[in-house]
């Protein structure tokens, strides 16, 4: 299958004529016409006939001295505006909802060449870590039909593991794309706070919310970040540190590399199978060179209580302009869950509650902030599990929300902190459910990670595996 | 009672009267807090690219995807505003924190695209300020009048006031809401062009204690806001707005002197109205907020009615309830908006999609290189420079535009042949002195709107060679008017000094502006020494 292969493999083929944009994009809409009836990934498919004259378009004007991404089909988490394409957040409260501007992530793929196959079906306003939460039907795990893909980018993840596109774009509050990822078996990026812009993407949680890439690997990840990183005049928060050329520096050897394990993550509450997954990876990592020690991240167990005050009382705020006079839709198109989080926020930010809630969290997050950089200055990335449990049962989540919160443990400490996490793949459990690992960085430190997982993915092939899917 | 209430502090006679004729006062003052907005000028507006001047542009013509907060779009901090917000700070002496940031203030209202404004709550650009004002522009004690009308007669008697500047912050302006009849409905329509445009918010401590003091400050601060550029300030645009803050307290039961009750007309204001107090402690339980007033005479308008409301029930034993009123200009009424159970929680916490800014010493100490010559500070110079009265320099200083021109004309005075005069080479030369086109300029001689400072010393230089009347015409001018105006003649000599200043007109007219008022004027004061007192 052509969408097996790597981002730059696939320009390499159209450079030399082995195949066309328009043969790999044939594939993928097959793919979806095939899957997506069972997986559910998407929430808006673009018309067929506009992405193949697209990729006809894109054969014609052919790949000489373009981007790796021209003419490589993609999908976005539908959390992005896309001017007269439909963006819902996968919320009724936007059905219907047709954006007048692009986000800029969106621009700069457009601009590069990349085709957009669709707007992907996720958690509504990204609040879950299932993507059950959605008013478009839950999305089903391609390596189990039954099971849940993770969220809040379900569906870019899912979507990738049946190859129904190169890549996606995601977003990451406190494990968005890290989740999904793990457990769909692919491998996403939640950036730096401030790598990526976040103009135009609908916000979560502003100071947590990232924009990142999804693909099968970290060579493909290097390839898409270098294109969407940088610093955006639309976003104030969008950082001005140069953007590294992640991809030319991938093969850099990561002997002498630290990799920090937290004690606190590999204790109760973690699968055993998880467990000894990382804990072969770390192995086979060490046989590359790298050193691993034992680090201690104390303070990281009020991660679920700092993360869910700040996070909806952003959210509470950021989601009061679906006040149901200029959408179309009322208020009461807000799920249970939404409900819950802006109650929750609402309560935070409330005068007499504020210090206790909202203000201590905030305390807390310069506490986690400090920790993380002790941590970082005795390592130079930390190793831990994305997700405490392999893929759940489609409704075992979503209808208990306390476990629901408790899915995303490992996930949401990074977020307050703004530190970069790259999850690849690194096993399967016995009954063949994908197991994730996260490698956390420092501040922009986007490179060694995807160097780190690089050589990872060199000399292991879980992240080549994919599901056995039947039409 | 409206005369009355002028003043800073009020009086009320009981009903009942002690056994010795000790009549007992309750003293009520006033205190008032302001809150005034203005929209800066800036090009664009606060957090995006689109015009900051909206006014009459057709509805919703001038937004964009970040100030109509459509999904996913971030605001971007206008440098400008936040230059333009600071340099306010400084001008009015307020102390410029390090350390700074926006916040949310979250609220529903139709005219609100994101649900929230953004704006300052404890970390504004600017704190603890001061403005100076001169209170005895006030009211004149005994004719109750503004007193500007005699100024002449106060001169080097202006009593100072320091009104405190709490904070100066800025934010964000909201859409407009339109309530029209569309094909036969009742509908509100909302226009955002305004939405997003940068606002500046000044909040004084509640140091203001009469409905004129707080029109002289804001006259003050207009001429402030007009000198460093930031705003037109243009009240009919609405681009300044004022929320007064007002609350009355007695200040205390005190026994008066001795006195007949049919002597009430002459009792004397028991605590001096200029006698500046700053006591803040003791506040009364409860504040108005009169929201959203765009003059200043509306301003005094609705804090002299909430005073006379307040201090009505007061009377009654009651306590006025702590609410936001609005402003009825039709009727020149206050009516109630909310009351304090009503008040909003806004839910403020730090804006996530901006960061909070620093400033670095150097970048502080360029701003205040960046302040042009603030009026206080115009005036003491032209005092300084150019021998004027305080008066005349206030009047002069009065408006930017007149400071200008003045000071224009100064500067051509002495170029050889601007005066126009043949033979002369200067105006200095002519005895054209600074004072002279002082006085031209505020006598309204020429219109300085229509003449040009050229045109203007012409003029001056033209009248200064007419030739003057001989002093002996001037004194049979004078004594002809004394002798047809015996009853101004008894005032004057009774103490009404006031009177001179008719007399000197009616001479003026006398010589047909062959003299100087000066002259004149001491010739007079000559003359009537030697008529005898009536």
């Amino acid at each position: 299958m052509l969408a097996d292969k790597s981002i730059s493999e696939i320009a390499r083929a159209f450079r030399d004529k082995e195949f066309s944009s328009e043969d790999l994009v044939k594939e993928c809409l097959a793919n979806i016409e095939k899957y997506n009836p069972q997986i559910n990934a998407f929430i808006t498919k673009i018309d067929k006939d506009i992405v193949l004259s697209e990729a006809r378009q894109k054969d014609r004007q052919g790949f000489a001295g373009k981007s790796l991404l021209f003419g490589i089909p993609y999908v976005l988490k539908d959390s992005y505006v896309t001017r007269g394409i439909m963006t819902t957040a996968a919320s009724n409260v936007l059905k219907n909802y047709l954006p007048q501007y692009d986000a800029t992530v969106y621009c700069k793929l457009k601009e590069t060449g990349a085709i957009l196959l669709g707007k992907m079906n996720m958690d509504a306003w990204g609040h879950g870590g299932s993507s059950e939460n959605t008013d478009f039907s839950p999305v089903h795990n391609p390596w189990d039909l039954t099971r849940v893909a993770g969220g809040s980018s379900g569906g870019p993840a899912a979507a990738i593991a049946a190859r129904m596109c190169l890549f996606a774009i995601g977003e990451d509050t406190g494990g968005s794309i890290r989740n999904p990822a793990a457990w769909c078996n692919i491998t996403g990026l939640k950036v730096s706070y401030g790598r990526v812009s976040r103009y135009g993407c609908i916000a979560y949680a502003s100071s947590f919310d990232t924009v990142g890439p999804m693909a099968k690997s970290a060579e493909d990840c290097a390839i898409i970040l270098e294109t969407i990183a940088g610093h955006d005049m639309y976003d104030g928060t969008s950082s001005k540190n140069e953007v590294p050329r992640y991809s030319q520096k991938l093969a850099t050897p990561i002997k002498n590399v630290t990799v920090g394990m937290p004690e606190e993550f590999f204790q109760k509450g973690l699968d055993r199978e998880i467990k000894k997954a990382i804990e072969t990876a770390v192995e086979k990592l060490q046989k590359l060179g790298v050193k691993s020690k034992v680090i201690s991240l104390p303070m990281i167990e009020y991660g679920i209580p700092v993360y869910y005050l700040i996070g909806p009382s952003e959210t509470s705020s950021n989601l009061a302009r679906y006040d149901g006079i200029r959408y179309g839709e009322t208020r009461s198109n807000f799920t249970g869950e939404t409900m819950r989080r802006i109650m929750i926020g609402t309560y935070a930010l409330s005068a007499g509650y504020y210090d206790a809630y909202y203000k201590k969290a905030q305390k807390a997050r310069t506490l986690f902030i400090r920790e993380y950089e002790k941590a970082l200055n005795e390592c130079d990335v930390i190793l831990m599990p994305v997700n405490p449990t392999p893929p759940t049962k489609i409704g075992e989540l979503i209808n208990d929300p306390v476990q629901n919160l408790l899915a995303d443990i490992y996930t949401v400490s990074q977020n307050p902190v703004g530190v970069p996490s790259l999850a690849i793949p690194c096993g399967f459990t016995k009954s063949g459910l994908p197991i994730g690992m996260q490698l956390v960085g420092k501040m922009f430190a986007e490179e060694k990670l995807l160097q780190v997982g690089y050589a990872y993915q060199q000399m292991n092939s879980w992240h080549n595996q994919k599901p056995k899917l039947t039409p | 009672m409206k005369g009355i209430l002028r003043f800073g502090r009020y009086q009320m006679v009981l009903p009942f009267a002690q056994n010795d004729n000790t009549i007992m006062y309750i003293n009520y003052e006033s205190i008032i807090g302001l809150e005034i907005h203005v929209e800066l000028k800036t090009k664009s507006k606060m957090f995006c690219g689109c015009y900051a001047d909206w006014f009459g542009k057709s509805p919703n013509s001038n937004t964009c995807p970040v100030c109509l907060g459509l999904p996913g779009a971030l605001p971007v901090t206008n440098k400008k505003a936040v230059e333009w917000c600071v340099l306010l700070g400084i001008a009015l002496n307020c102390e410029i924190p390090e350390f700074s940031k926006f916040d949310r203030k979250n609220y529903f209202y139709p005219d609100l695209a994101k649900g929230y404004q953004i704006s300052q709550y404890d970390k504004p650009f600017a704190i603890n300020g001061s403005l100076e004002i001169n209170t005895n522009q006030l009211i004149n004690q005994s004719t109750n009048k503004p007193i500007n009308a005699t100024m002449k007669q106060l001169n080097n008697e202006t009593m100072k006031k320091k009104i405190r500047i709490r904070r100066v912050h800025l934010e964000e302006d909201t859409g407009k809401l339109l309530h029209d009849v569309v094909g036969g409905k009742r509908v509100s329509l909302i226009d955002f062009n305004r939405s997003g445009v940068p606002l500046v918010e000044i909040v004084t401590e509640p140091d203001i204690r009469s409905s004129e003091e707080a029109r002289i400050f804001l006259k003050k601060l207009y001429q402030i806001i007009r000198c460093i550029g930031i705003s037109d300030a243009d009240m009919e645009k609405g681009s300044l707005r004022i929320e007064p803050n007002i609350s009355v307290r007695e200040t205390s039961l005190r026994a008066s002197v001795k006195q007949s009750l049919s002597a009430q007309t002459d009792i004397k204001i028991a605590t001096s109205p200029s006698a500046p107090r700053n006591d803040t402690n003791d506040l009364p339980s409860y504040k108005v907020e009169v929201k959203n007033i765009n003059s200043f005479s509306f301003t005094r308008k609705a804090i002299d009615f909430e005073i006379a409301r307040h201090i009505d029930l007061l009377n009654h034993g009651e306590t006025p309830i702590q609410e936001t009123r609005g402003w009825d200009e039709k009727k020149g009424i206050t009516y109630s908006q909310r009351s304090k159970e009503e008040a909003h929680d806004y839910r403020y916490f730090p804006e996530p999609d901006i960061p909070p800014i620093r400033w670095a010493e150097s970048q502080i100490s360029n701003f205040k290189l960046q302040i042009p010559e603030l009026p206080n500070v115009k005036l003491a110079r032209f005092m300084k420079d150019y021998q004027l009265s305080e008066y005349d320099a206030i009047i002069l200083t009065d408006e930017k535009e007149t400071a200008e021109y003045f000071e224009k004309t100064i500067s051509l005075k002495d170029t050889p042949g601007v005066a126009g005069v043949q033979g002369f080479p200067g105006g200095g030369e002519i005895g054209i002195i600074p004072k002279t086109i002082a006085n031209w300029i505020i006598n309204k001689k020429a219109d300085i709107n229509k003449v040009s400072p050229e045109k203007l010393l012409k003029l001056i230089a033209d009248q200064t060679q007419r030739s003057i009347i001989p002093d002996d015409e001037l004194e049979k001018v004078i004594k002809k008017i004394l002798l047809e105006n015996p009853r101004a003649m008894a005032d004057y000599k009774s103490g009404k000094e006031n009177v001179l200043m008719f007399l000197l007109g009616q001479v003026m007219r006398g010589v047909k502006g062959k003299s100087n008022a000066e002259d004149i004027k001491q010739k007079l004061k000559l003359l009537l020494n030697l008529y005898p007192d009536v």
